[in-house]
């Protein structure tokens, strides 16, 4: 193991513990470690995007081929900035509204196709009671006729209309759960990483030291 | 015991975090391989690589970033894997400018293991490109177009994997490992269906719940979810890594988790109950 990558996992450990303090309490050690991890993220990015964006897509287009309507979006892109000045704040509304229309164009048909009609058709299920798969399929259509039955509110929900709207209600908390229940354990797979870092860095040391 | 219960309301939630620390540093430290079953989500993701024929192209997006990381390159790493032992061509791309790294750095895991497997022949890596939905559409019109040299510089023309790739008719299987926007939602939104591409997905924990539906629908083909989906991929595959070696801190953890909630809401109510009592 060569003494850089000693320095720099040595480096990551002191800033995982820094991040870890924070559990404790706020103090300076936290604070160094997320302005640094802010500060490079941002400077990373602006590396990386000026390289993969303005250079092939506006410096070379422009100076090599002479195509000089691709300044026309950077210039766009430029009058963004003018959202730090409030005299002039108003100019960086042209580039939102042509970008939100150029994004919302492409994605509303294609949203309305995959998320709405494509999840509409799978909802319509066969419900028998041959095997488990038609109680299941009833479980789907009755789940999702309740959940929209809750946000209908141009109905007071009294009677069967209430009764359907609270197993939504229901349906939709069961739904909350497994949410909450995953991202526990997105965030746990987070810290037994940071755990197994921890201990290879020790192992890492220890074998550098001692060579055991 | 109204003064434990009171205490245990009133809980430091430092305590808490010892426990929680505790739980999963022990099972990584000493740990005892807890068996656990495949779901048919990875069972459906495994099956789906397993029907292409020896020797199809098969585009892998990294779409994800080191905060992500723990959760996804494990599968990462088992997707690559998978592929190339069954000797499928690998093309892989970036979306987000992190994966790249981190898409090497899961092929150099794999090439341990397969070192016979050639960069350009059996695998390619095309690079990060910035415009998120706009290069998953330029994809389906040309795939060369969208990228024309490999990260090293090396144009399509001159690497023998890419010969005859031209658009996602040519590719057996979309495998997308997504740690976000633009992700797999993206990757559904845009290509499936106008291109009737198959989309395998790994993603977070987190955002599993979301692409289920896109599953019963057949928008998915399968689906890894988070740490666990990953261990269960490991295990289809017979090379358990380091999603197999988390899933003991996983259980226990959860196991913690889980007493925690139910002894909060013990003290809860029962405290409440003597408060309603003594007003009473």
């Amino acid at each position: 193991m060569d003494l850089g990558t000693i320095i720099w996992n040595t480096i990551a450990l002191f800033l995982t513990v820094c991040i870890f303090s924070f559990l404790y309490k706020d103090n300076p050690f936290y604070k160094f470690a997320e302005h640094l991890v802010v500060g490079v993220s941002a400077g990373y990015f602006a590396i990386i995007l000026f390289y993969n964006g303005f250079v092939p897509k506006v410096w070379i287009p422009v100076t090599t081929r002479g195509e000089w309507w691709y300044l026309l979006p950077a210039i766009l892109g430029v009058m963004t900035w003018t959202r730090f000045s409030k005299k002039w704040a108003w100019i960086s509304r042209f580039s939102i509204a042509f970008y939100m229309g150029i994004a919302v164009g492409v994605a509303l048909p294609l949203e309305m196709q995959q998320r709405v009609v494509k999840q509409l058709h799978a909802t319509m299920l066969p419900v028998h009671f041959m095997d488990i798969q038609g109680f299941w399929n009833l479980l789907i259509i009755l789940g999702v006729l309740c959940g929209l039955v809750y946000f209908f509110f141009s109905v007071e929900h009294k009677g069967a209309v209430g009764g359907a709207a609270r197993l939504g209600i229901w349906i939709l908390m069961i739904g909350f759960g497994a949410g909450f229940g995953l991202t526990v354990m997105g965030r746990i797979s987070l810290l037994a990483d940071r755990i197994q870092f921890m201990r290879e860095w020790y192992l890492m040391v220890t074998q550098a030291l001692w060579g055991a | 015991m109204k003064r434990i219960l009171e205490k245990l309301e009133t809980l430091d939630r430092r305590i808490i975090f010892i426990f929680i620390f505790l739980s999963i540093a022990i099972p990584l430290l000493l740990p005892v391989n807890m068996d656990f079953s495949v779901t048919p989500p990875v069972r459906s993701f495994y099956d789906a690589i397993e029907s292409i024929p020896p020797g199809s192209k098969v585009l892998v997006s990294c779409d994800y970033d080191p905060g992500s990381m723990p959760e996804l390159f494990p599968m990462n790493v088992a997707a690559f894997y998978h592929l190339l032992s069954r000797d499928l061509k690998v093309i892989t791309i970036q979306l987000w400018p992190t994966g790249t790294l981190l898409a090497e750095r899961a092929m150099s895991e794999v090439l341990k293991d397969l070192p016979v497997k050639e960069y350009g022949v059996d695998w390619v890596n095309l690079g990060f490109k910035e415009g998120r939905e706009v290069v998953m559409v330029s994809l389906g019109t040309s795939i060369p177009k969208t990228f024309p040299n490999d990260m090293h510089g090396t144009k399509i023309e001159d690497i023998p994997i890419m010969e005859g790739v031209n658009t996602f008719d040519d590719i057996a299987m979309l495998v997308n490992i997504s740690g976000g926007l633009p992700g797999t939602r993206e990757w559904v939104q845009q290509v499936v269906l106008r291109y009737h591409v198959k989309l395998g997905s790994g993603c977070t924990a987190v955002v599993a719940p979301e692409f289920y539906p896109y599953l019963q629908s057949g928008q998915l083909v399968g689906l890894l979810g988070g740490m666990k989906g990953a261990a269960e991929y490991e295990k289809l595959i017979k090379r358990p890594g380091t999603a197999r070696r988390g899933m003991d801190a996983q259980s226990v953890s959860h196991i913690v988790v889980f007493l925690f909630i139910l002894i909060g809401n013990i003290a809860y109510f029962s405290v409440k109950g003597v408060k309603k009592r003594l007003k009473v």
